[in-house]
């Protein structure tokens, strides 16, 4: 039962949409195309993501993340943090969840940061399409001024955030 | 979006054959973490898709490309900067979009902060992303990419018409 409350927005965004089908049939029948289309492709993407991040809590120690996205990770912290944001599909939400994981593993909030820039701005598996579509000089000025812009975001949002203090507010949130 | 997925599948595969030969039990429990996981972010999940495609299919390519036309100016920015700060949009879907914008007579700065917000700003998860981080985290996060945004257009006008 306490389960299904956490649905309460969705199932009334369901009542409004029974409401827009009464009103427009057209646009509600649109609505759930593209609604649909987009619950098919993030049951097929996720999987693969989920999985990859279970396996990464049980088996990446906390000194090796410290090590390799930690405070004084430097470069192989932003390499890592790249790689990481860059593989992955999916829209920004789903990293929200792998931040926290990253978080507790110890993750400095520098790269925490540049991770979610870096997850919003470049995806290796789109960069083609962007490329072709919208030209060299486009994409590059997109890429390369996005990540410098997060990686000092991270730096600046490192002296008011502190790691304990957003694990903090996760865990409450878990009751 | 299809060799993206068949990638990360066999990514995964590899490693959850390579985790199941070393450790059964710890498989078992990375699984189950992820189920957990899944869970947790599944009625924000569906939430948020079904505000999205209402979004979408409201604001249909052709009004768009309308209102940030090649002469709407700073005030096509500013509406750039509104619609895609609605709700967080994976790439795949607004590069696409952004293409098909800039057919139907859009101007590419505008369409640059539109593309740019879609992927990184969005007030329908803003919820959700303060139960995750805190509200001053996930407000300072999200004016940082529209400030982000902005400067990227800024740039794109300079350089590119």
């Amino acid at each position: 039962m306490i389960k299904l409350k956490r649905y309460y927005f969705f199932f009334i965004l369901l009542l409004a949409l029974l409401f827009i089908a009464f009103m427009n049939q057209a646009l509600a029948i649109k609505t759930v195309q593209l609604t649909g289309k987009s619950i098919l492709d993030m049951l097929f993407l996720l999987p693969p993501i989920f999985i990859l991040v279970g396996l990464l809590d049980q088996w990446v120690k906390k000194e090796t993340l410290i090590r390799y996205m930690g405070e004084k990770s430097g470069i192989y912290g932003v390499f890592f943090t790249l790689l990481l944001a860059t593989i992955a599909a999916g829209p920004l939400y789903i990293a929200f969840p792998i931040a926290v994981l990253l978080l507790k593993k110890g993750a400095s909030v520098r790269y925490i940061v540049f991770f979610l820039g870096a997850w919003s701005t470049v995806k290796l598996p789109v960069l083609v399409y962007e490329f072709t579509s919208f030209g060299l000089k486009f994409t590059l000025i997109h890429i390369c001024f996005g990540l410098v812009f997060y990686y000092f975001t991270g730096i600046l949002f490192e002296k008011f955030y502190s790691q304990l203090k957003l694990i903090k507010v996760d865990t409450t949130m878990k009751v | 979006m299809m060799i993206s997925g068949m990638i990360l599948y066999t990514i995964a595969s590899i490693y959850l054959g390579y985790s199941f030969i070393k450790d059964k039990h710890k498989t078992k429990s990375a699984l189950l973490k992820s189920w957990k996981m899944f869970i947790n972010v599944l009625p924000d999940l569906l939430a948020i898709m079904l505000l999205t495609g209402l979004a979408l299919s409201l604001l249909t390519p052709s009004l768009i490309s309308s209102i940030i036309g090649e002469s709407s100016g700073f005030l096509g920015i500013i509406y750039s900067t509104i619609i895609g700060s609605i709700a967080l949009v994976p790439s795949f879907i607004v590069f696409p979009l952004g293409h098909t914008l800039i057919q139907n007579g859009a101007a590419l700065p505008q369409v640059a902060v539109l593309m740019s917000t879609l992927m990184s700003v969005g007030l329908v998860t803003l919820t959700m992303e303060q139960k995750t981080f805190g509200r001053s985290f996930a407000y300072a996060r999200n004016i940082a990419s529209i400030i982000m945004s902005l400067l990227f257009a800024f740039i794109i006008w300079v350089v590119m018409t």
